[in-house]
């Protein structure tokens, strides 16, 4: 599907998955697992460093090279607009001037549910100061809508709560955010296997943001590869549109006539 | 002198130390870091010139795993 590119913040991109590099067992099987993916954007959080560290310890973006992945800094683990703001004007720094981030301004550490009044402020702010703003929301389509006519350069409801393997637990909102949006709608968190993706893409999501599904899988490898392909097929059967659908009436695939007697 | 590096409290000897020195001393000039210092960030290019003080408070972050 060459010509089915999918445009964020101005670049284009083949793939619609974009994987998280968080809960690997080592830098390596994220290397591999991302690589199987065939995702191109990928998300890092930033941390205080080690103090008194080994001069020769690994650093994650070692293994994936910023000349074949576009970085996606986070703000995972912020519960307000300020720390959220710090924490992506350090990952500018750090990312020599990259503007393209994703925004998610928690508001409770058991659902990591996002604080959407802090995220709208959040959001305000770093895009007066040039970011492109990729941003985590809930499923409400008002908010979604108000991110989007602030400028965030992409939408991303959560499917379910982050981490929680869940699937898709309001597809109808996810249908209205789609349905009202001009920007790719992505969605970020929840998605527990492959079918969660055929859904979200089939729904005709933009894209799927995930991190847990493929990380805590026990061959992470093998469920990179398996969503890799769901949201290609998630994708094409949104593009080729659905039969409709036909309620306690069976339609025969085999003609009815020249049957013998 | 006293300063705070992530939360840490640091003890240094000498008086005049510059963040390049510092970056030196706490082995980070291999990696890709950035630097918050008293909340503002300091590019790479003014580390030579700014010297720290008694109480300064930096923040030195990596990128990690992460969704």
């Amino acid at each position: 599907m060459e010509s089915d590119k999918f445009l964020i913040a101005g670049k284009h991109y083949l793939s619609r998955l974009l994987v998280g590099t968080g809960k690997y067992k080592d830098f390596k099987e994220t290397q591999t697992a991302i690589s199987e993916s065939g995702a191109e954007i990928v998300t890092v959080a930033i941390r205080r460093t080690n103090i008194g560290q080994d001069i020769k310890e690994e650093s994650l973006l070692d293994f994936i090279p910023k000349e074949k992945y576009t970085y996606l800094p986070n703000t995972a683990g912020c519960y307000t607009k300020d720390d959220a703001i710090r924490t992506l004007r350090l990952a500018r720094e750090l990312l020599d001037g990259h503007n393209l981030v994703k925004l998610e301004v928690l508001g409770d550490p058991n659902t990591l549910y996002p604080n959407v009044v802090e995220t709208v402020e959040a959001a305000k702010v770093l895009i007066k100061e040039g970011f492109d703003v990729m941003v985590y929301t809930s499923d409400d389509p008002i908010i979604a809508k108000q991110l989007e006519d602030i400028g965030c350069c992409a939408i991303m409801p959560l499917a379910s709560l982050i981490g929680s393997g869940m699937g898709i637990l309001n597809p109808h909102n996810l249908e209205i955010i789609i349905d009202n949006a001009k920007v790719p709608v992505i969605v970020d968190a929840g998605v527990g296997t492959a079918s969660d993706a055929v859904i979200a893409m089939e729904l005709g999501c933009d894209g799927v943001l995930m991190n847990t599904a493929i990380a805590a899988a026990d061959n992470p490898i093998l469920m990179a590869a398996a969503m890799k392909k769901a949201i290609e097929s998630g994708r094409e059967a949104f593009l080729a549109g659905r039969m409709k659908k036909k309620f306690y009436q069976a339609d025969p695939s085999s003609p009815t006539s020249g049957l013998i007697k | 002198m006293k300063i705070y590096v992530n939360g840490q409290q640091k003890n240094f000897e000498a008086t005049e130390i510059c963040l390049t020195s510092l970056i030196e001393k706490l082995a980070l000039n291999e990696k890709k870091f950035a630097i918050e210092y008293n909340g503002e960030i300091i590019s790479k290019s003014n580390f030579s010139q700014t010297f720290l003080k008694e109480g300064d408070k930096l923040e030195i972050v990596v990128a990690v795993g992460g969704g």
